[in-house]
Order: C-alpha cells, then sequence, then structure tokens
C-alpha cells in the first residue's frame, strides 16, 4: 500500500525538478534573449525597462523564500523582514553612495545629503563601505547577526505567536524611525539614491542592470536550492513539527529556541542579499521600502503565493508586485484596496494561496475520472 | 536493568501558582521497572507532578533526583529528555502535517539533535527497522505513509506513545492516555503499557478506575498537591480517606493529617 504513495512523492518531485529547471531556463536564458536579440518593434521583444522591473520582482522573490521558511513552514510570523531587507540595500547603497565620487550635484566628494546637512566629515561608519567586498559581506552578515541576537532574546524568552509577531512589527517601526533621522547619517526620508556605476560599470546601461538581472536569477535558484535543502533535511521536518505541536518537539529532546533561530537567521540573510541585488537595479532605497507596510506586504505576497511551498511563496512575490505594477500604472489609487481584497480573499477562499488553488483543482481534475486512462496502473490493468 | 532504588525521587516539592499550591511538600518515589498509576480528582496537582519531572513547571523548593544523583531542577526540557525521561500529554499531541513515519522518525533517540546534525543526517537502516518494528507494534504498519492528522484519535494516541517509546526513556510518563479511547481501544492501550513496563519505569495518570484495575501494581492517590494513599488497587479503594475524597466529603484537616 505504500508503494504508489512513495510513486506520486517521486512524481511531485520530479514535477517540481522539471518546473524549476524550465523557469530557470526561460528566466536565464529566455528573456535576456528577448531583451537583447528581437528588433526592439517586435511583440517578442523584452524591454530593459520591462527586463529590470522583473530583476526587482526577482529579489523580492529571494525574499519570500526566506520568510516562506519562517512562517510557512515554522509557523513563526515575522512583520519585521522589511528591516533585514533594509539593512542588505543600505549596505550596498552607501557603497553605491561612495562611489558616485564628484559627480555628485554638488560635486563634493561627500554624498549628497551630507552636504545638504552639512556634514563635514564622512562619518566612521561609512568608512569600511568604500570597499565594495565589505558593503557585500556587510548586506548578508549585518542582517545575519541582527537577527542572530534578535532571534536569541527572543527565543530564548520563549516569545512566540502574536506576540513575537508584535515584537517584528515594533523592531519595523523603529527602524524605520531610526533611519528617517538625518542624524543618522543615512540619508533621512530621501534615503540613498542618484548611483552612477557599480565596480567601475555604468548603471545606466542596459548591459549593466542585464548583468545585474542575470545575477537576480542566479541568486534565486540558488537561494530556492539552499532552502530546499533545508526543507527536504531532517531539520526541515523538525521545522513542520514545530509548526505543529512546539511543545512535542521540545519533549523529543530537540530544542525549538534553536532551530527557530536557526531559519530566523537564515530567512534574514535571504532578505538582506535581495535588499543588496535590489538596490543597484532599482536605483534608490529610502526608509518607507523598510518599514511597517513594506514588511507586511512581504507577508501578503507568500499568503497570495502558498505558504508552505517555495515555489508558491516566489510566485507570490513576482504576481503580487507584477500586479501592483500593472494596476498602479492603471488606478493609482486603488491600489491599497486592492491588496487589502486580495489578502481578504486568500484567507477566506484560498488559504494555501495560489499553489492551493492550482493543487485543488487538479485533484478535482484528476477525482472527476479523466485522467484515469493514462494512469500507469489501469494501462497495466489493460495491457 | 540492575539498577536498584529509585528512578525518580521527589522530596518536599512544592508548586505555588499565585498562593494555590498545586504541589504541597510532596513526596514521591517510583522504582526501576515499577508501573505506577497515579489517580486523584481534579486539581490534585497530577498533571503538575509530571510538568515538575519532565521540568516544564519549575517548584519553588524540594528536590527532584533522577536515578541515583542526577538533580533536574536545573535542567532544561530537552535535556531532561535527553536524560531518558519522555512523556505523552494528555491531549494527543503528534505532528498533524508530517507523515507517520516522519512524526517517529522525528522521536526515534539519536546521539544529537542539534540543528547541524539534523540538516546533514541520514537514517541508518538499524533504525529504519526499529521503526518499522515500532510501526507494527502499535498497529499502524498500514499507514506509514499516511498524514498523521488524518489519523483517528486512538491512533493518535498510540502514535505519541510509540514516539516516546522511540526516545528509549528509561522512565515513561503518561497522562490520560485512554481518554476517549474505545473499550477496545484501552484494553489494548493496557496490554501495550504492561508489556513495556517490562523495560521501562512507567508513571500512568488515569481517572478510568477499570483500566486502572487492569494494569496497576501500586497507586498513588494524590489530593490537593500531596499523597494521600498508596499501595494496591484494592487497599487504595478500601481506604475510607481515599472513598471520603471521591465522594466529596469536605474532611480537609483528616487529608492534611494524612499528608503531613
Amino acid at each position: 500500500m505504500a508503494e504508489p504513495v512513495v510513486t506520486v512523492q517521486g512524481q511531485r518531485q520530479a514535477g517540481e525538478g522539471l518546473i524549476f529547471w524550465l523557469s530557470g531556463f526561460v528566466l536565464l536564458v529566455g528573456l535576456p534573449l528577448l531583451n537583447v536579440l528581437p528588433d526592439p518593434d517586435s511583440w517578442l521583444h523584452v524591454s530593459d525597462f520591462a527586463l529590470n522591473r522583473f530583476g526587482k520582482f526577482l529579489c523580492f522573490a529571494i525574499l519570500a523564500l526566506g520568510l516562506d521558511l519562517i512562517w510557512g513552514y515554522t509557523g513563526i510570523l515575522s512583520l519585521g523582514h522589511g528591516v533585514f531587507f533594509g539593512f542588505g540595500a543600505y549596505a550596498i547603497g552607501m557603497h553605491l553612495m561612495l562611489t558616485i565620487g564628484t559627480e555628485s550635484v554638488y560635486g563634493s566628494a561627500l554624498p549628497d545629503f551630507m552636504v545638504w546637512n552639512q556634514v563635514k566629515e564622512l562619518p566612521l561608519f561609512w568608512k569600511p563601505f568604500y570597499s565594495f567586498g565589505v558593503a557585500l559581506a556587510g548586506a548578508v552578515l549585518v542582517p545575519t547577526l541582527f537577527a542572530f541576537i534578535f532571534g536569541f532574546l527572543a527565543f530564548r524568552s520563549r516569545i512566540k505567536g502574536v506576540y513575537f509577531a508584535i515584537i517584528t512589527q515594533a523592531l519595523a517601526l523603529c527602524a524605520w524611525l531610526v533611519f528617517n533621522r538625518n542624524e543618522t547619517n543615512l540619508g533621512g526620508t530621501n534615503g540613498l539614491t542618484d548611483f552612477k556605476q557599480i565596480l567601475g560599470f555604468r548603471l545606466s546601461e542596459p548591459g549593466t542592470q542585464r548583468a545585474l538581472y542575470i545575477l537576480t536569477v542566479l541568486f534565486l535558484g540558488a537561494a530556492y536550492a539552499v532552502c530546499r535543502w533545508i526543507i527536504r533535511s531532517r531539520a526541515g521536518r523538525v521545522l513542520v513539527a514545530i509548526r505543529d505541536s512546539e511543545q512535542r518537539v521540545l519533549f523529543s529532546g530537540y530544542s525549538p529556541a534553536n532551530y527557530k533561530l536557526f531559519v530566523f537567521v537564515v530567512s534574514a540573510a535571504l532578505a538582506g542579499l535581495a535588499g543588496a541585488l535590489y538596490v543597484p537595479q532599482v536605483g534608490i532605497i529610502t526608509p518607507a521600502q523598510i518599514g511597517v507596510l513594506p514588511s507586511l506586504e512581504m507577508v501578503i505576497w507568500v499568503a497570495v503565493g502558498g505558504r508552505g511551498t517555495l515555489v508558491g511563496a516566489a510566485l507570490g512575490a513576482v504576481g503580487v508586485n507584477w500586479a501592483r505594477s500593472v494596476l498602479t500604472n492603471y488606478f493609482p489609487e486603488l491600489w491599497p484596496f486592492f491588496l487589502g481584497g486580495l489578502f481578504i480573499a486568500v484567507v477566506l477562499l484560498f488559504p494555501d494561496g495560489l499553489v492551493g488553488l492550482f493543487t485543488r483543482v487538479r485533484e478535482k481534475w484528476l477525482a472527476s475520472g479523466l485522467w484515469v486512462r493514462k494512469s500507469p496502473a489501469s494501462s497495466e490493468h489493460n495491457g | 536493568m540492575a539498577e536498584r532504588g529509585s528512578i525518580i525521587y521527589l522530596e518536599g516539592v512544592t508548586v505555588d501558582y499565585d498562593g494555590f499550591k498545586a504541589l504541597n511538600r510532596l513526596n514521591f518515589i517510583v522504582n526501576y521497572n515499577e508501573l505506577r498509576v497515579v489517580i486523584g480528582p481534579n486539581g490534585a496537582g497530577k498533571t503538575t507532578l509530571l510538568d515538575v519531572i519532565c521540568g516544564k513547571t519549575k517548584p519553588a523548593e524540594g528536590r527532584v533526583i533522577f536515578g541515583k544523583d542526577v538533580d533536574l531542577l536545573p535542567l532544561r526540557e530537552d535535556e531532561i529528555v535527553q536524560l531518558g525521561i519522555g512523556r505523552k500529554f494528555q491531549a494527543p499531541s503528534i505532528y498533524g502535517n508530517l507523515t507517520v513515519w516522519e512524526n517517529l522518525d522525528l522521536s526515534l533517540k539519536r546521539a544529537s539533535k542539534g540543528v547541524v546534525a539534523t540538516l546533514v543526517g541520514t537514517s541508518s537502516q538499524a533504525e529504519r527497522d526499529r521503526i518499522g518494528q515500532t510501526l507494527e507494534t502499535i498497529g499502524l504498519g498500514d499507514c506509514a505513509q499516511q498524514r498523521a492528522g488524518s489519523l483517528s484519535h486512538g491512533q493518535k494516541q498510540w502514535l505519541e506513545i510509540a514516539m516516546v517509546i522511540l526516545q528509549d526513556p528509561q522512565l515513561i510518563m503518561v497522562d490520560e492516555p485512554v481518554a476517549g479511547m474505545t473499550d477496545k481501544e484501552t484494553e489494548q492501550t493496557g496490554v501495550l503499557l504492561q508489556s513495556l513496563a517490562e523495560k521501562h519505569a512507567i508513571i500512568v495518570i488515569e481517572h478510568d478506575m477499570a483500566f486502572v484495575r487492569q494494569i496497576a501494581r501500586t497507586v498513588t492517590v494524590l489530593h490537593e498537591g500531596a499523597v494521600i494513599c498508596e499501595g494496591p488497587v484494592d487497599k487504595v479503594q478500601a481506604d475510607p480517606k481515599v472513598q471520603e475524597i471521591y465522594l466529596g466529603h469536605r474532611k480537609q484537616k483528616n487529608a492534611h493529617a494524612a499528608a503531613g
């Protein structure tokens, strides 16, 4: 009796692998080729703008994978992932600010906003960011370290459920307030922007943006592989077990606090990576992108796509943001209502998100009997 | 299992919930390879007793010693589990979204249950055999790949017992294992517990007196956080103090005198 189940699982895994390689091929080779090869007037042509915008969505997908790991699999709702995203984004943003050099509006070696704020000398904590390596490492390590300390304190004290959600939301609000202040020397409300180059490549060049896009796809693939490895391991099952019955996990000899800390740190690192890739492609990072609201939106991406499935989380991030960029084009003021309505619809109508909806429809279809003739068991029977 | 003496030893344990003494200078000893049933009316402190032993609740005063000389009070719950104390909870607590097999696989005793070890760890053939045997023991051999959440209530209870067994505990604590079970399931559970008692020390909390008579050798009666009577089933049932408690006569002074 156990055998057919294993086969179904095997098929599902094979199907997932197929989707992974297929979408990987389309994203990595297909879209860039359609960007470069066809005539700009052809309907096949993917514009520089479209490719760049898609790169941004894929950054969000990286973040969504991490958020799904902690929320979808482990059942811990974090409303503060915008902060980790912000750490990554600001780390790279600071480096990009410094590489502007004297091309800036005021012609000073200092970033424009410092001149504006009458800061005479570069603050000490900015200096390491002259190095791209430091900035890149910082983009991942700062959120990692921060999540480690924050998570260590929270999970040791056994803060869970809605309380954890609330303190992470408070964290997002704090970060927003701190980053907003001019005294923090991170550009205040206007954030960091007006970047010119990265590693000597002009950011205004389509080629640079194409390379950044491809890099993002590669990192998304790697992030997906890492997350999949985690959830396929026994540790991944411990995460699901924590969601189902944390008490039982504790009384089976595991320390749930350590596992939660682990998954929180991994998701923070992915959020930081997403932020680092986001900044050079979008060209601006402000506190408005890291506060309470964006952190909530990130949760909605995962809910819409389908929490507890990695593909769903990534799909949700891309889909919701795509819808956003289309809708805000035509009805700018309607977007918040649409987003709220979408969230209500997900909670009420398809709690497992789009992927869950798809699975349910497919199961109904399979159960309807139209598929029976092709199943191996009955073909054997016929033969 | 040649050890002698007590496997768990509680002395003068008091648990105070804002003035309500859930346990009141409780003394409680269970020996190796003993099957002990703890009964008592609601609020007598039965579940609190288990909470103290497994580290979920830290007593205000008293000593809790495991085996010869291991003090349990400074230890965390998962550390106490690793020492060899397993607990089955009152409401079945299993992992509903994992398969029955995965439930057992996670519970199996392993050298390390840290994050790194579980990230890279795989099951050995011996471990798989052991899980397979345990599945047969609890009669869930056909359900190995089924979602545990879809099992019946009784099957969930057994699954959790099996999960505790796979931890290889020296002491198993079981909180109302037959609540909500059919008569047949209750009887099978009794047989299961008795067979386990050959190799483990077991503490069972139970209300169902028919079930208590089926499995019990020694019964401890708790009342208001202290032991008021201990001995074979017949002796305990004949005890006037116990009858008073269960019949609801409120002669608390007598009970305190007996406990003191």
